[in-house]
């Protein structure tokens, strides 16, 4: 399907709304989405840190009783609703519009902070054949790279090395999102994705060839069976499930609202989840034989190589690519994946972003992608290619996932399980046409399990993070960027609420009107058949 | 690698990449079906 004319007058018949064209490509898109960084340098060392081979026990708890569950909550709004997250939370209610601004607020924040780091990585992908990081790898990244600030605040020092590949990535970013679900994201997803998997398991290969290999895969997957009776290890796997899902802040609502009236929800939903946790033990076993590798040639125990997230792959990674034999292919096919699995992720937060202001405002698919990804792009240009960048992102970061994507999760599933009561609406339009039926479990699982093991992490994140600064960083600086933007996206997500829904807007839409009432006229004849069957 | 490494290894692997194939099976049995659900005019009034 085309996107939506441009220029082509005021007269003209609203444009239908954009369809992935088969099933396979919404999955592929759905899987570029939940495959990102955090596949790739955060599940080995949560798994690692939380018990070894014993974590996947609370990991596929998490996965079967809250991550597939949530997603499947997801999908069944976008779908059932037919719009970005705004209007599918307008039209499950009116009052609970506010939760689809929210997660629109929350894909900005992500949004101008995801660009840098894949911005870090395709520069790394170039140092890994030049290996400019000596032999301080460490010092080069924070020193010689992003050249930053002793003092966590607000410069507009620029740094060349990161601005320029910043604004490549935005470039390729705004012209996917131009070119629509079909032409853009689809083919985007169908390049990618295949390309990231092909690099990463030959990643993986090349890793378990290297001299140590067996050492770290001995400590990833050697079980602690005592961390089973520690909650926090349970939370971690929770927590864990959750963020890399892509679950409960708009992306599966946005694209699940572009299938086709007839799809399998939960059958094509439960391919995306094993594909996003198939592809985490396959960093799990790439990442932890290379840090064998680094125990090995440090004479040091892999419980002291070890570590995740920007320290993974921007300190220890380059080290090992120093020191390995063919080190230069294993940092390309390394960064490479970075970039890929974060382009895919970027795509699909952005479109959360543009669907919003496309549905409500009724602009075309160009103007939409226009208008509210070229001041994205400008803030992330401004705030994080500078020396204070870093800073900026790690406070963001940390806190837009806590009291951004967790809190407005746990007040998503309250609202629609407890205050709306729609839950068995949402079961009937999964089971509607899915293979995979969900019962009673489903509905106790999303309002009973959900919150409360949100509720837990939540309380556990704002009692951590009101005991001490986080990182070091000064009050002022957590507060502004921390705190401060974390209830600043529950304002803002209100403000936009409040704004009219324009004459031109998907909220009165011929199509949508029809699918809804076929829809509802399908849910009494189910529940006829109910009665008649009792 | 120790044994129990090794088997948790292979668990981990024959759980989710299982789980991975099994759920693509289930979709591949169902076949994308491309009619779209009957609209209000074409259900069934008799219920």
């Amino acid at each position: 399907m085309t996107t939506s004319p441009v220029g082509g007058g005021g007269k003209a018949a609203p444009a239908p709304r954009e369809t992935f064209s088969s099933r396979k490509l919404f999955i592929l898109s759905a899987i570029g989405s939940a495959v990102g960084l955090g596949n790739i340098w955060r599940f080995p060392y949560v798994a690692y840190e939380n018990g070894g081979g014993a974590f996947l026990i609370p990991y596929l708890v998490a996965l079967l009783c809250a991550g597939i569950p949530l997603l499947f909550l997801d999908y069944s709004i976008g779908h059932r609703f037919r719009g970005s997250a705004p209007l599918s939370y307008r039209r499950l209610h009116r009052a609970a519009e506010p939760i689809g601004w929210w997660q629109v607020l929350i894909c900005f924040v992500i949004a101008i902070y995801y660009a840098a780091i894949i911005a870090w990585a395709a520069m790394y992908t170039w140092f890994s054949v030049t290996k400019a990081w000596g032999d301080d790898a460490e010092g080069f990244f924070f020193g010689d790279y992003l050249q930053s600030a002793d003092q966590a605040g607000l410069s507009f020092e620029f740094v060349s090395n990161v601005f320029f590949p910043m604004l490549a990535v935005w470039v390729v970013a705004i012209v996917i999102m131009v070119a629509g679900v079909n032409k853009g994201i689809s083919r985007a997803n169908a390049v990618f994705l295949p390309l990231l998997v092909i690099m990463f398991v030959i990643l993986v290969v090349q890793s378990l060839f290297l001299d140590g290999a067996m050492v770290g895969l001995n400590a990833f997957f050697t079980p602690e069976w005592s961390a089973l009776q520690n909650p926090s290890v349970w939370a971690a796997a929770f927590g864990h499930i959750f963020f890399s899902l892509s679950v409960a802040f708009g992306i599966m609502v946005t694209y699940s609202s572009y299938l086709k009236r007839k799809t399998d929800l939960t059958g094509s939903g439960m391919v995306v989840a094993f594909a996003n946790s198939g592809f985490e033990i396959l960093a799990g076993i790439g990442v932890f034989a290379a840090l064998g590798f680094m125990s090995v040639t440090a004479g040091k125990p892999v419980d002291e190589v070890a570590s995740g997230g920007i320290g993974l792959a921007f300190v220890a990674f380059p080290t090992i690519v120093s020191e390995a034999p063919f080190g230069a292919v294993l940092g390309v096919l390394f960064f490479g994946s970075l970039v890929f699995a974060g382009l895919t992720s970027l795509i699909s937060i952005l479109e959360v972003i543009v669907a919003a202001f496309q549905d409500k405002l009724g602009w075309s698919r160009k103007s939409a992608t226009l208008i509210v990804t070229i001041p994205i792009a400008v803030i992330s240009l401004v705030l994080f290619p500078t020396t204070t960048g870093i800073h900026l992102l790690d406070t963001s970061d940390a806190f837009v996932n806590q009291f951004g994507i967790l809190a407005c999760a746990l007040v998503a599933v309250i609202v629609i399980s407890a205050g709306l009561s729609s839950l068995p609406r949402l079961q009937q339009h999964l089971n509607r046409t899915s293979t995979i039926k969900m019962g009673t479990g489903w509905r106790i699982v999303v309002g009973g399990i959900v919150p409360v093991a949100l509720g837990y992490m939540l309380i556990n994140e704002i009692q951590s993070k009101s005991s001490e600064q986080y990182s070091g960083y000064p009050a002022w600086f957590n507060g502004v960027f921390g705190w401060g933007m974390a209830g600043a996206l529950i304002v803002g997500a209100v403000l936009l609420s409040l704004i009219p829904w324009s004459e031109k807007s998907k909220l009165k839409d011929p199509e949508y009107e029809a699918f809804n009432a076929a829809a509802e006229l399908e849910g009494d004849v189910d529940n006829n058949i109910k009665e008649l069957k009792s | 690698m120790t044994p129990v490494a090794i088997t948790m290894m292979i668990i981990a692997m024959l759980t989710v990449w299982g789980g991975l194939a099994l759920s693509m099976w289930n979709l591949a049995r169902h076949p994308e079906d491309e009619d779209e659900l009957p609209g209000p005019e074409e259900m069934p009034h008799e219920l």
